[in-house]
């Protein structure tokens, strides 16, 4: 990050800013990390500790916030360092969401562990290791300024919209099959869209990065796959003939 | 500390400038300037496009004053000054042979450091420039008074005054006053070195505004120590060093995202 300033103090407030948003990635990254776990493991202990923890990313974007405007009001930043501030509270709402996400399937989890299990959660595991990898690739990418590697986490993306949009119609099928089964379903369903959003944020930190170290916004379109908000599964004739 | 850079000769010039719809007032090329055996400017060149604000900054020495006072030949009056390049205003050739300096001088005001009024009226000082150029007709001497204290936004505060001495002003005040003076004769440029740096911030907000309202009907030159003063007020901002121009593009880009490193250090505040 070329010389340093004039003004030291300067420098130590811009490297407390980016720790702080190292210490709220990892704290976001163990909360999927243990969300996933509590799932496949039907741990509603661990679920209930996820959603206890959610509470200090929530302070750490506070403590973001406050040191982010106090550069900006006392420091009048300008160019990289400005850009730095900026991307810094833009990544720190970000993993704010994630972890949101991230205790919302802890929530839902404790909710599955008081039905039987529905055939689909292992597809949940799949995609929560996607997901990790990209915000741990992404966090490395904000970390080390390596815009390649934020633009990689941008394109895999798509992999995680496809994963969720086949699960969406698994799901639907197995709701039709048996109507016992559209609690749980819709409980992974809301599981797996969270998962998928994880995935959006990520993305959004990986445009935040592009922004940071070259200056201007990532122009190009991104890939989308997720064609779920327009599956449609109609009832297969038997079971319209078993109504 | 960061350590001062070092410049290669042969290191161009970046450009990325906001055109104006009315395209260059000043072309610039090749300019230097010599104080003695010094050389204070190195090969220069720039347009300066017409109706915009244009900042020129850098670290002190650097040769931004300079440039400016280059451009109304305020230079001459130094002894051993020594130029060589071109400087064209609206075509006419500055440094041209034969060329009336007080003509030129007219079509520019100025503005300096720590507000210079004259030890006499506010009026006086306003119509000064017109009673030397020869106007000694009362209507057109008051009417030439309003319009130049309204447009340095100063009327309202002086008009009940107008006949008591401008040293009695507040520092503000004198500065809009010198203002006014500068565009009392209708100038097409307005030069401004360090124009805030002896006024208090209020003072400083009603010039920056001043200069905003000035926009378009003049095109405005302003050297500024003051980085956020420069990305408030003006279009395109000229970095300077060591006498040569390093960047020279649009505000939004010099103060957000530099093409080169060297303005990035010095917008940033590490060195100079």
């Amino acid at each position: 990050m070329g010389a340093e300033h004039t003004v030291k103090s300067y420098d130590e407030e811009l490297k407390r800013l980016n720790s702080a948003i190292a210490r709220m990635g990892g704290l976001a990254e163990s909360q999927i990390a243990s969300a996933i776990q509590a799932m496949s493991r039907r741990d509603s202990e661990l679920a209930a500790a996820i959603v206890r923890n959610d509470e200090k990313v929530d302070q750490l974007e506070r403590e973001i916030d406050d040191m982010a405007v106090r550069l900006l009001a006392l420091r009048q930043p300008m160019a990289l360092d400005l850009r730095n501030i900026v991307s810094a509270l833009r990544v720190a709402s970000d993993l704010e969401r994630i972890a949101d996400y991230a205790a919302n399937v802890a929530k839902r989890s404790i909710a599955l562990n008081q039905v039987a299990p529905v055939r689909p959660v292992g597809a949940i595991p799949r995609m929560g290791r996607v997901v990790q990898e990209m915000i741990k690739d992404v966090l490395d990418a904000f970390v080390n300024r390596d815009v390649q590697k934020a633009i990689g986490v941008w394109t895999r993306d798509e992999e995680l919209d496809e994963m969720h949009s086949s699960l969406f119609r698994e799901l639907l099928t197995y709701m039709m099959e048996d109507s016992r089964n559209i609690t749980p379903a819709t409980h992974v369903l809301f599981i797996a869209k969270n998962i998928e959003r994880m995935g959006d944020h990520a993305t959004n930190i990986a445009e935040t990065i592009h922004f940071l170290v070259v200056g201007t916004p990532l122009r190009a379109t991104r890939p989308k796959h997720d064609s779920s908000s327009f599956a449609v599964v109609q009832p297969s004739s038997e079971a319209k003939e078993a109504q | 500390m960061a350590t001062a850079l070092k410049l290669q000769p042969s290191e161009a010039t970046v450009y990325h400038v906001r055109n104006g719809s009315d395209g260059a007032n000043f072309r610039i090329s090749e300019f230097s300037l010599w104080y003695g055996v010094k050389q204070a400017l190195f090969d220069n060149s720039l347009d300066i496009q017409k109706g915009l604000v244009t900042a020129l900054i850098g670290p002190s020495g650097c040769g931004k004053s300079t440039l400016l006072r280059c451009m109304n030949r305020m230079n001459d009056l130094i002894d051993g000054v020594r130029v060589s390049g071109r400087m064209t205003l609206d075509g006419q050739d500055i440094y041209g042979r034969g060329i009336d300096v007080i003509a030129l001088r007219k079509r520019m005001g100025m503005v300096f450091q720590k507000p210079n009024p004259f030890p006499m009226s506010v009026y006086d000082n306003v119509v000064y420039p017109l009673r030397v150029d020869g106007v000694r007709d009362r209507a057109s001497l008051d009417e030439a008074c309003e319009r130049a204290l309204k447009g340095a936004a100063l009327w309202e505060e002086v008009k009940d005054r107008l006949r008591e001495n401008a040293l009695g002003m507040s520092g503000g005040q004198q500065q809009r006053l010198c203002i006014a003076r500068a565009i009392a004769a209708d100038p097409e440029v307005l030069l401004m070195d360090e124009p805030c740096s002896a006024l208090d911030p209020i003072a400083t907000s009603k010039i920056e505004e001043l200069i905003d309202g000035l926009k378009g009907r003049y095109t405005i030159i302003v050297v500024t120590h003051n980085m956020q003063q420069a990305a408030r007020i003006s279009d395109n901002t000229a970095f300077m060093y060591l006498g040569r121009l390093i960047e020279y593009g649009d505000t939004d880009s010099i103060f957000t995202n530099p093409h080169l490193e060297r303005t990035q250090d010095y917008v940033t505040g590490r060195f100079g």
